[in-house]
């Protein structure tokens, strides 16, 4: 068998807001470098083919599956993980609260994916229908809910932003 | 952790081909989600990458001053889907590959990918051969033209040669200009799922709307590469529009393909789904163009 | 006293899971561990010759790599059932660690145990096998024939067991005059799990013992599987569960625990990791069995059914596992959903070379609730009746007890929960509009009801143990066997402690994960069985405990026990209601007297001798596009009777996931395996069609309480039931819609293609 040619590459990049920079080796996919080199557990290991969305991070603004990114690739870019979106003191962000309060986590394991797709909905700042928002969380398998809830907290947690940004107090009421 | 023996980063075009050059055994990488896939597999095990990833000279979408409509073959389907170019004159390109798998493998897929692979069941292909697309390669004695169905040379295998890489996709001005399309994907769920079956139909109306100009239907999955149903769009050229012209057309489209029996689908069950798509898009291409049945 | 149970409290692991913080078996283990990876056989059936693993060994990385041939000679069950010390009802222990005799595409026959993920997968393809190819068999009738492969030689004719059941005289009965005979072959699917965590464990040994981390939901129960396996001391091996990504039956299994536990024997105790691909997750863990189901009914023109026979084949795939139990379970409803005077029943479990068949999800349930309630439409099609009113004629009646299990029918539950179903989705006005219809697209609206029979008892043992822990500061820590996969039995629980024992909510600690050197016994998740059985070890030990603190206080306070209680963590004088102390207070100066130092605690075993059955009803609406043979699910409710509900938002939260199930059951899902070699052709999550968020109409779920009354809470099980109607609601939407009759799930576009045509509804 051929051996690999030891390769190894620094990529500097940018990690839930801090700038980064890390030598590895060019075999490892993305999961694998924010998994075993920053221990961000929140991205979860399902299927490692890009069909279940459980290792799902924003990268630059759009959501990838990172099991089937290289972690070279990383370089330059701006990638985000569920860990970004706790607050300092351990707040949650509205969109984690809605799946707190939506009952839309059962045995956990696709949540932190799911977040980040929901993220990338709420970023855009705009309203969507039901099958509008189910296309757009088509990219990550739930085994436990149904989808249901997570669809329910996904509704709630659009409209808690939109409230917000224009300054309404019930936002946190909803 | 991929099996991979080298990963060589190629910085712009002109070194991706002095890559390909140096490292003819290598494959080439876009986006990945196929490459990295069938290397955990095995099938591609202990290889040599060449990654293009990096090229943001091939992304995006431009019209040309000849009115040729250029998709460079790193952009994303996500970004396809998005561009106010696409939207205006190619919308049928944009909602096929806006099925492909689901958001995040639609953020990492290129359409260079979709048709490099050589697979009949990407969603891009039959409507790129529906538009008589142009695929460029760059290589290094320059760059070369060739219409998509000649791209296409068997089942997983393309028309690229020594030291190429495909750059880009061109869709001439005659081929879209006044011509409206639909995609039907015929999938077993509605998200994350390859077509069992994908139709592709435009067509170009008389300026009454009375009469089809011209009619193109290209099927993936109907062969083992995607594949263009010449004998319905002959008898549909020049007749008037009609429920009746619709299912003739329809029944037609039997003449060209010739899908096959495998453990995903029966072939007389992909022919069926065939003439029943293909009359759906044809009547949908038809209203989308204005025709009234 | 109801301050906590019966509300819709924040699930107690919510804020760690959405915040990414939970640990799961991957997030745990060791970065250093040694990675396993197993080497699968390339054929159905046969004999492994030898294996050459001289150009594996070479591999750089590689540090051990074991075969069949290296492993003890120990035959091992793996099924999740409680042991039984009677050696008639063990369970069948029909493999080895690693198989010389190979009996479906992919068994196990070597590991490598390498340094890196890359090593480990480079030696397994580089290892070269040969074998003694034997002919395989995949169909579970076909396996019945007298020339069938075998594929035990202890089990020849491959059925592992046979059991039957006769009440009356069918034969006599179907004699009657006037009678019409109606007869179906029903057809389920093999069909997986698909959690999203794949099933994975780490081992390594400790003070001469082995300590085994692992995604199950028997902890205890793998301990002592380890311990058969590997022909050791229960006590040798440890078992940890921390976080699981979903289990659904399939992690109600030794799984790789024992393999993985030997494998760091062999490798001086070093730690070794192995985790399933999800290609694994489908082949060579456990999938649902495959029943085939043989209804003949002998039906009165009012609808009076007088004689009935069923058979039910069973394909159960290479090993045991669960063995006759999944089948038997599914033939015993037959007559207690609809009882009949006159019954002949036989169940067959059968040996075929495709992957092991399990637990999963309801238990045999689904499809006999898709044969019966589809016969029971075919029934009403056959006699034209209304099949609401067939059912309320036949369905078991309130007052009914069954002989084996004493089970009852306390409530009018099935007619309750049609009733709210049915009006939910206006069933009656469009099951009679969506009749007769023509044209390409058509609706068609199905309702089909379900029983479940919850927990073990009186089959096996029923046994749970919780132990409680008063802190200083008053607040509680329990612990049970019981174990939190998902479905939210951690907060259950919590809140049925915050009420029996009479502290806050948030006093309540649950201790989450389960190690079997710490935690009190318990078989763990399954059956439905959690929220049922807990709540007697819960309440007995509460029970105990409140004596205690109780006792203690009356020292303190200096008044008689009988008028003391706790309420919200307070001591109180019952007759006027005043508050003496805090169990804060009483709980500090009790640990740190000086004179009498007590750690308060209570420990209790409930063994439970008595059982519950859930019951309920699905309603779906379909629109049926006949040309391009496809069925879109637009409406579905579930109506469930699962007693008191402690948690409504969480009870409602796991219908939906059943639901979610049912559909895949009914319209995609299903394991596909080539006939000429046995390989299985869509074993990922691409090619096997699992619902995606497109694939969903908005799913209701809906309740209709009942107390259990033999349960402290009155509750009883909801976590598998809601998977069992739907299959068979939906093909009644779509017998409703098409008036064609489709006897198998799932009922995908190739199913419908035949059928229209056959049907004349698509052209030639």
């Amino acid at each position: 068998m051929e051996k690999h040619i030891n390769q190894y590459q620094t990529v500097h990049f940018t990690l839930n807001g801090k700038k980064v920079e890390k030598t590895v080796d060019v075999r490892a996919s993305l999961t694998d470098m924010l998994r075993n080199d920053y221990y961000l557990d929140s991205v979860k290991k399902g299927c490692e083919v890009g069909e279940c969305g459980a290792c799902t991070v924003i990268i630059d603004g759009e959501t990838f599956n990172s099991c089937i990114y290289l972690a070279v690739w990383a370089e330059g870019k701006n990638i985000r993980t569920l860990e970004s979106l706790t607050g300092p003191n351990g707040e949650l962000s509205d969109i984690q609260q809605a799946f707190v309060e939506e009952a839309a986590i059962q045995c956990g394991f696709c949540t932190p994916g799911f977040i980040m797709s929901a993220v990338e909905i709420l970023e855009s700042g705009k309203d969507y229908t039901d099958e509008e928002l189910r296309k757009m969380l088509a990219g990550h398998l739930c085994r436990c809910t149904g989808y249901e809830n997570i669809i329910r907290a996904v509704k709630k947690a659009i409209r808690r932003t939109m409230y917000r940004r224009q300054g309404l107090e019930a936002a946190t009421d909803l | 952790m991929y099996d991979m023996k080298a990963l060589y980063q190629a910085k712009s075009v002109r070194d991706a081909v002095a890559l390909r050059l140096e490292h003819p055994e290598a494959d080439i990488i876009a986006g990945g989600s196929d490459v990295l896939v069938q290397m955990r597999e095995g099938k591609r095990a202990g290889r040599e990458l060449i990654s293009i990833q990096g090229l943001d000279e091939i992304r995006g979408v431009t019209m040309e001053q000849d009115g040729t409509i250029r998709i460079g073959s790193l952009t994303s389907f996500s970004h396809i889907t998005r561009d106010p170019i696409i939207q205006k004159y190619i919308n049928v390109l944009g909602e096929a590959v806006d099925q492909v798998g689901g958001p995040q493998i639609r953020n990492i897929g290129t359409i260079g990918g979709n048709t490099c692979n050589g697979v009949t069941s990407a969603d891009s292909a039959s409507t790129l051969f529906a538009l008589d697309a142009i695929v460029e390669l760059t290589g290094p004695g320059g760059i070369r033209h060739l219409p998509i169905a000649d791209f296409y040379i068997r089942a997983g295998k393309v028309d690229i040669r020594e030291g190429e890489i495909q750059t880009g996709i061109l869709i001439p001005k005659e081929s879209y200009e006044d011509t409206c399309g639909n995609y039907i994907k015929y999938a077993m769920r509605r998200a994350m799922d390859i077509a069992t079956l994908g139709t592709s139909v435009n067509v170009k109306l008389s300026e009454d709307k009375k009469t089809v100009v011209r009619a193109r239907v290209a099927f993936g999955v109907a062969g083992p590469v995607p594949l263009r149903a010449k004998t319905a769009e002959a008898l549909a050229q020049g007749q008037p529009v009609s429920m009746e012209l619709a299912e003739k057309f329809a029944r037609a489209v039997k003449e060209d393909i010739n899908p096959r029996d495998s453990w995903r689908a029966a072939r007389d069950f992909r022919m069926h789904i065939a003439v029943e798509s293909a009359r759906r898009a044809f009547v949908e291409s038809v209203k989308l163009c204005g025709g009234v049945l | 006293m109801n301050r906590y149970t019966g509300k819709s409290v924040i699930r107690v692991d919510a804020y760690d899971k959405s915040t990414g913080r939970a640990k799961y078996v991957d997030d745990l283990c060791p970065k250093n561990a040694l990675i396993m990876k197993i080497c699968h056989s390339t054929i159905a059936h046969g004999y492994v010759k030898s294996i050459d693993t001289s150009e594996a060994e070479a591999v750089s990385g590689v540090v051990k790599i074991l075969t069949c041939f290296d492993v003890p000679d120990i035959q091992f069950p793996t099924a999740g059932h409680p042991w039984s010390a009677d050696p008639a009802h063990q369970d069948v222990a029909d493999r080895k660690l690693l198989n010389r005799h190979v009996r479906y595409y992919g068994d196990d026959i070597a590991v490598v145990i390498a340094e890196d993920e890359i090593a480990a997968n480079q030696a397994v393809r580089l290892l070269k096998v040969e074998y003694e190819e034997l002919p395989f068999v995949l169909d579970v009738q076909k396996a019945m024939e007298p020339d069938a492969p075998q594929i035990h030689e202890e089990f020849p004719g491959n059925v592992l067991k046979h059991t039957g059941n006769v009440i009356g005289n069918y034969q006599q009965a179907s004699r009657q005059d006037g009678l019409t005979k109606i007869e179906g072959w029903y057809d389920t699917p093999t069909v997986q799990h698909c959690h999203i965590e794949n099933h994975g464990a780490y081992a390594y040994m400790e003070a001469g013992r082995i300590v085994v981390v692992t995604s199950t939901q028997i902890p205890h129960i793998v301990r002592r599987i380890c311990g058969q396996a590997l022909g050791m001391p229960w006590g040798n091996i440890r078992v940890m569960k921390p976080y699981v990504g979903g289990g659904f039956g399939n992690k109600q299994d030794a799984l790789y625990e024992p393999l993985v536990a030997w494998c760091c024997t062999k490798v001086g105790g070093r730690c070794v990791h192995f985790e399933c691909t999800r290609e694994e997750t489908f082949v060579n863990n456990r999938v649902r069995h495959a029943i085939r189901i043989h209804l003949i009914s002998y039906v009165r023109p009012d609808g009076k059914i007088v004689a009935r026979k069923a058979e039910l084949y069973s394909n159960g795939g290479a090993y045991a596992s669960h063995g006759h139990s999944v089948v038997a379970k599914a033939m015993g409803s037959i007559p207690q959903l609809y009882p009949c005077d006159n019954m002949e029943l036989d169940a067959y479990s059968v040996y075929t070379n495709r992957p092991v068949a399990g637990a999963m999800r309801a238990y045999g349930m689904p499809q006999a609730t898709f044969a019966l309630e589809s016969h029971t439409d075919d029934i009403c099609k056959a006699l034209n009746l209304d099949p609401v009113a067939y059912r309320r004629q036949n369905l078991m009646p309130v007052g009914y007890v069954d002989s084996f299990s004493k089970n009852e029918l306390y409530c009018d539950t099935f007619n309750q929960c049609m009733d709210k179903a049915m009006e939910t989705l206006d069933y009656k006005r469009k099951y009679e509009l969506y009749k007769n219809q023509t044209g390409p697209v058509r609706k068609g609206i199905g309702l089909s009801v379900f029983w479940y029979n919850t927990a073990v008892w009186p089959i096996a043992l029923e046994s749970s143990s919780c132990r409680m822990i008063v802190n200083q500061d008053g607040s509680i820590q329990f612990q049970t066997g019981e174990t939190e996969i998902g479905q939210g039995c951690d907060t259950a629980f919590s809140q049925m402690v915050a009420d029996a024992v009479g502290v806050p909510l948030d006093k309540v600690h649950v201790v989450s994960n389960q190690d079997t050197d710490v935690t009190p016994y318990g078989t763990g998740a399954y059956a439905s069985r959690q929220t049922y059985i807990g709540s007697f070890s819960i309440t007995k030990t509460a029970t105990a405990l409140r004596e205690r603190i109780l006792q203690i206080a009356h020292e303190y306070v200096r008044m008689p026990v009988e008028i003391l209680d706790m309420a919200e963590g307070v001591i109180i004088r019952k007759t006027d209601g005043r508050a003496l102390m805090t169990l804060a207070e009483l709980a500090s100066k009790c640990l740190y007297s000086l004179e009498h130092s007590e750690h308060i605690t209570a420990e209790q075993t409930a063994q439970i001798k008595s059982n519950a059955y859930s019951f309920g009803c699905c309603v779906a609406e379909v629109e049926v596009d006949i040309p391009m043979c496809k069925v879109k699910l637009l409406d579905i409710v579930n109506v469930h009777d699962c007693g008191k509900l402690i948690n409504p938002a969480l009870a409602e939260a796991q219908v939906h996931g059943g639901m979610s199930m049912g559909i895949g059951y009914a319209l995609s899902e299903q394991l596909l395996f080539d006939e000429k070699t046995g390989r299985p052709l869509n074993n990922n999550l691409l090619d096997y069609k699992m619902s995606t968020t497109m694939d969903h109409p908005h799913l209701q779920a809906l309740f209709i309480e009942n107390p259990e009354p033999t349960s402290p809470f009155g509750v009883k099980g909801l976590g598998e039931p809601p998977v069992c109607p739907v299959a068979s609601a939906i093909r009644n939407a779509v017998r409703n819609a098409t008036d064609v009759s489709i006897n198998c799930c799932p009922i995908t576009p190739h199913v419908l293609y035949r059928a229209f045509k056959q049907a004349g509804l698509i052209e030639e």
